[in-house]
């Protein structure tokens, strides 16, 4: 019973890091929690259930969504904080700001899709497995292989590639990174792309594990993948990986122990402890006021 | 010179001039109207949405001691609206309390609540703690739902008894919930003033302003932030308490992440750190959708937008302009200055 849900938590848990990571790749290079992200993680999840829906087959639904989710993201920078950055406003204003474009987001998908929950396909029906006693659907372990596979990927690309390198860089020093020919702007609305894309698939994972979506998904999992990002250390790769898990896990442990009810607050409780006894994470980086 | 002068012809600098001149011949003529109001208008409807108005200016000046005076921005505080609510309207419901007693007894549990909340987020700064607030109030809203001996879980507490003085019944009907709504405004704005002119207030600003800063001059950082944090989170309750007992039932989903948005978007549209604004936003926010019935569906989106659309164009509110007056001297200050000047006269004579 207990090693069955561990393993359940295992693969939601993935698909809070997927998106965990869309708000660590944002926060490491401008340091602003965006909270848009659930709700783009809405929209990619929408946009997969229209584009899936339209019988152009499912991968090609899957890219197109992602495209577009990508581009949402770019467009969110471009049009809400890149004024914002150039005017040199107070933090908080851009975090506002993201408030807003959430609110934005979601009620409009409320507005072209209607508030209800509708039935997503499932991506990958192949049966189940069993191991001893512990039932794996296939949709798990496809959302578990997914997960993995795209996390590798954007490790890669953020630690191995030319625009990973400018993206390290302007986060460490955006100025700096200017000087030395770094087009920060066009590296910020790259993250945007790449968080873009990984809510998106998130949104299409999830929705094909519970085979349902709809327009205020966006809300709990996105506040969930942030406790997980914040339990990781906010801005670290790695840590919104073990973060996810590690939220994933003991949400399906308490929805067991504690009772369903419980599911949907235990994440605010680690988030909280976290925050409380060690603020930058498991892996955060230690942040230094300097006067 | 020139500069000042411009100031002095200044719209800004005229109109404020004005008003503070003629300061208690407008705060009688507000007084009247705002007594004479049910009066003329004998709508049930148009006073309602006035009473809610008036609620929702109380959020306001809540999180704006919060938000506006120290700089700590919470997304939870549909969290503290709910402590207040759900223990006024158990009180009242259970107990069999009056409405008076209910409601201390709410501002008194989302207070402890608010030293709790405090406490932890003396740690935390900006974004972080922003979180915390939000985490709280998604909190506040499962034990809500979860515990249901108490707060009767997702049915929500309902028949909540409306606050009856000397034995009459207000309600808006015969205008008694109207007036007594308008009341504990005006006593919470007046708080609010005194607390902004107070020692108190100028310590919050000059934490806002640089919180190392205020450190280095001596002020007690911990205990200024979480006396925010209890005041705001008093006022909230208050409000909360007044809030149930017109809408006549509470349930969780009465105080989710939507109102704390509606919150912070009110003090964010009159402008931080004002009072003056807390009255526009609440009105401007609460009257478009109930002005504008087509604009239903949109009109979470257009909270979106005035959230963003001020951010980039008038992060200070609509009503947030610094004032051009020159800075109002307490009057013992005043009298010491003319005694020094009256001395040094007879000095020199």
């Amino acid at each position: 019973m207990i090693a069955q849900q561990i393993f359940n938590g295992l693969a939601l848990g993935m698909g809070y890091a997927l998106i965990a990571v869309g708000y660590s790749l944002v926060f490491g290079i401008l340091r602003l929690v965006n909270f848009s992200h659930g709700s783009v993680y809405a929209f990619g999840a929408q946009m997969a259930m229209v584009f899936i829906g339209l019988r152009f087959g499912v991968i090609p639904g899957l890219i197109a969504s992602m495209v577009l989710t990508g581009v949402l993201g770019v467009a969110i920078d471009k049009l809400a904080l890149e004024p914002l950055r150039k005017k040199k406003s107070i933090p908080i204003a851009s975090l506002i700001t993201t408030i807003g474009i959430s609110n934005i987001v979601t009620n409009l998908l409320i507005v072209a899709f209607g508030s209800e929950k509708r039935a997503f396909p499932p991506l990958f029906d192949f049966g189940t497995l069993q191991i001893g006693k512990i039932v794996v659907s296939s949709t798990q372990i496809g959302m578990f292989v997914v997960s993995l596979i795209l996390m590798l990927l954007l490790v890669g690309i953020v630690f191995y590639t030319k625009i990973g390198l400018a993206m390290r860089a302007a986060e460490q020093n955006p100025k700096a990174a200017n000087l030395m020919g770094i087009n920060v702007n066009f590296v910020i609305s790259f993250t945007f792309f790449l968080s873009g894309i990984s809510a998106s698939i998130a949104g299409s994972l999830v929705g094909s594990y519970y085979q349902i979506v709809y327009p205020n998904m966006g809300f709990m999992a996105g506040l969930k993948a942030f406790a997980a990002a914040v339990l990781g250390g906010i801005g670290s790769l790695p840590g919104a990986i073990i973060g996810g898990l590690i939220v994933g896990v003991s949400e399906s442990m308490a929805a067991t122990v504690l009772g369903s009810t419980y599911r949907d607050s235990m994440a605010f409780i680690i988030l909280i402890i976290v925050l409380i006894v060690r603020p930058n994470g498991l892996f955060g980086k230690k942040g230094i006021t300097k006067v | 010179m020139t500069n000042t002068r411009m100031e002095k012809h200044s719209f800004l600098y005229q109109f404020e001039s004005f008003i503070s001149k003629n300061q208690k011949l407008l705060l009688i003529l507000l007084a009247a109207f705002l007594c004479l109001l049910p009066k003329g208008v004998n709508n049930q409807y148009f006073l309602t949405v006035i009473v809610k108005m008036a609620v929702y200016a109380m959020f306001g000046l809540g999180l704006n001691i919060l938000t506006g005076y120290t700089g700590l921005v919470s997304l939870g505080h549909a969290g503290f609206v709910a402590i207040g609510a759900y223990t006024a309207s158990l009180c009242a419901v259970k107990l069999g309390l009056s409405f008076f007693p209910s409601m201390l007894l709410g501002m008194v549990a989302a207070g402890l609540v608010g030293i709790l909340l405090g406490l932890p987020t003396l740690r935390l700064t900006g974004t972080y703690l922003s979180i915390v607030t939000l985490g709280f109030g998604e909190i506040i809203k499962m034990i809500a739902m979860n515990w249901s001996p108490v707060t009767n879980g997702t049915l929500g507490v309902k028949n909540i008894p409306k606050p009856a003085v000397f034995g009459m019944k207000l309600t808006i009907a015969n205008h008694g919930l109207y007036y007594l709504v308008i009341i504990i405004l005006v006593v919470c704005t007046v708080f609010c003033l005194l607390l902004v002119k107070s020692k108190t207030g100028r310590a919050l600003q000059a934490i806002k302003g640089d919180e190392l800063a205020s450190v280095m001059m001596g002020i007690n950082v911990t205990y200024y932030k979480i006396l925010a944090f209890v005041l705001s989170a008093c006022i909230c309750a208050a409000a909360g308490a007044l809030y149930a007992t017109l809408i006549g039932y509470v349930d969780p989903n009465t105080f989710n992440f939507d109102v704390s948005t509606l919150i912070l978007s009110i003090v964010i549209l009159g402008g931080m750190g004002t009072i003056r604004g807390m009255f526009l936003g609440a009105s401007i926010l609460i009257a478009l959708p109930e002005a504008s019935r087509f604009l239903m569906v949109y009109r979470f989106v257009l909270y979106g937008v005035i959230l963003v659309v001020m951010m980039r164009f008038r992060p200070q509110g609509i009503l947030g302009w610094k004032s051009q007056l020159p800075y109002k001297l307490s009057r013992q200050v005043m009298e010491r200055l003319k005694m020094e000047e009256t001395e040094e006269a007879g000095d020199n004579g």
